[in-house]
């Protein structure tokens, strides 16, 4: 395995027909593949070989795509720099020694050191958006029931997208064509997605475009980042854009409003993993209780027991007004602020992340830290809004990413806008 | 509904509520860890009550038989198995 980045290198052949016909395909190991082995990035699932595939999966191998291997992640999704795999850390091909960020840092490096000609990873709070802006690369968040998450591991129902990445904007489109699509099997699936033309809409052409600029998401931000931030703004506005700032006063909350929900739902999800249908091998001497903890102690790392225990504690009696009713209320709040700040502009925009990819290491002892780095992509999840993160330069050598974010189902926008950016 | 700082016996009866076992450095690790990110949400306090109008609707298909995994399948990951069925360990 070269610099981390797969956990199972296998080829699947797709169709010999099909518009990914010759293309390859790198998927995140927590998107289920019939016959080759899905771990999730956990010692949990590490022999897990899964009985069918994904609804993307399926329409990977009918577009004719070859799947050439399982990318490396944060264990179940959990993290931001791919550091908390069971199978440790990915390199990073754009920057070395520095994190490819997370949780589908796998995916974004596989790109980026052409391993792949895309990807598909998952995007719960960021985690296309946060690696494809560290390791130079096109990631693309859809809007919240674009794409079928029927086949992928669950962490945070409500939150998480399967997304495209590619080196160009036009080809990550591309992927979210093929991907995206009502499938009876995800009841959360939307008619929106049928019969997309999302690659077509990569013309460049963002004359009589108006980008709106969220303050707050450059207030905390790295003085380098920002500064390349807004020398790709003045290159869009000499390319026909218009921009002005606008004001998102609820989005102060939505770290915490983000880690409240996604834990919550994490709580009740990896409950599943009970080492009786699947996990670990143990012997069946203690009774119910003791051998299904033990299993999890064994099974799960410390980022996976930090969110299912806080998730536990968030939703436990007393505390679940405090915590979890009141996320849901900045998550209403949030989804509010966004639709008025999208009814004066076409696109958002924004820096991907407010810094530079972080050094290996830096993060991993401080948790909080490493959750307050996701404070310009996780309020997207929040309000179920389409998200791109484009390569906008760099900061002493270091990629940086640009975000912009569209109206519910408004990929061709986004995807329209990024395109400018490149060159 | 208390503004205490959790406790190291707080996080152990959450790890038992989750069915988590924890080593005693985990426990004492977990509770410095949150205490700082459970004040970092005190910040959703603030929060106003809000009307959430999402456009929701429920989705029903017809409840019929359809094709699924077969048995074998079924068992295929699991550590324990006996006449085709999963074998766990005991109830109490």
């Amino acid at each position: 395995m070269s610099g981390g980045i797969f956990i199972t290198e296998e080829r699947t052949e797709g169709d010999s027909e099909g518009p990914l016909a010759g293309r390859t395909v790198a998927v995140k190991d927590n998107i289920s593949t019939e016959g080759v082995r899905t771990t999730c990035g956990s010692a949990m699932l590490a022999d897990y070989v899964p009985p069918y595939d994904a609804t993307v999966v399926e329409r990977l191998k009918a577009a004719g795509a070859t799947i050439v291997g399982k990318t490396n992640m944060d264990e179940f999704g959990m993290g931001s720099t791919t550091e908390t795999s069971a199978f440790g850390p990915t390199e990073n091909p754009a920057a070395e020694g520095r994190v490819p960020g997370g949780s589908s840092g796998g995916s974004a490096a596989a790109v980026a050191a052409g391993e792949a000609d895309l990807a598909l990873g998952t995007d719960t709070g960021g985690s296309v958006r946060n690696p494809a802006a560290f390791c130079g690369v096109v990631g693309i968040k859809p809007t919240y029931g674009l794409v079928s998450r029927y086949g992928l591991v669950a962490y945070a129902n409500s939150l998480e997208q399967i997304g495209p990445f590619g080196s160009t904007v036009e080809e990550a489109a591309e992927l979210l064509d093929v991907v995206s699509g009502p499938d009876e099997r995800d009841a959360t699936t939307r008619d929106e997605g049928a019969e997309t033309d999302y690659a077509g809409a990569a013309d460049g052409d963002v004359d009589g475009l108006e980008i709106g600029i969220p303050t707050e998401l450059l207030e905390g931000a790295d003085e380098g980042v920002v500064e390349t931030f807004w020398e790709a703004i003045d290159e869009l506005e000499s390319q026909g854009a218009s921009y002005h700032e606008v004001s998102l006063p609820s989005i102060e909350h939505a770290v915490a409003a983000y880690y409240v929900i996604a834990m919550s739902e994490a709580s009740s999800n990896l409950a599943r993993f009970d080492g009786v249908r699947y996990g670990p091998d143990h012997d069946l001497e203690g009774d119910w209780n003791e051998t299904f903890a033990a299993v999890r102690e064994e099974g799960f790392g410390d980022e996976v027991k930090r969110r299912i225990l806080l998730g536990t504690y968030a939703l436990s009696a007393g505390y679940h007004e405090k915590y979890y009713a009141k996320a849901q209320d900045a998550r209403a709040w949030i989804e509010r602020d966004f639709e008025d700040a999208l009814s004066e502009a076409d696109v958002l925009a924004s820096p991907t992340m407010p810094t530079p990819p972080f050094e290996r290491g830096e993060s991993l002892d401080d948790p909080l830290q490493m959750y307050l780095a996701d404070a310009n992509t996780v309020p997207i999840n929040l309000a179920n809004l389409p998200a791109i993160s484009v390569p906008a330069g760099d900061t002493d050598g270091l990629p940086v990413g640009l975000q912009f974010v569209g109206p519910a189902f408004g990929e061709r926008e986004i995807v329209r806008a990024a395109s400018a950016v490149e060159d | 509904m208390s503004d205490q700082p959790v406790s190291p016996e707080e996080v152990r009866h959450v790890a038992d509520l989750a069915r988590i076992d924890l080593a005693d450095e985990e426990v004492e690790e977990f509770t410095e860890q949150f205490v700082e990110i459970l004040e970092a949400f005190e910040t959703l306090d603030e929060v106003p009550e809000t009307e959430s109008e999402a456009d929701l609707e429920n989705v029903l298909r017809a409840d019929e038989v359809r094709e699924s995994l077969d048995q074998e399948e079924a068992l295929r990951n699991a550590p324990h198995t006996e006449d085709g069925y999963f074998k766990g360990p005991r109830v109490s």
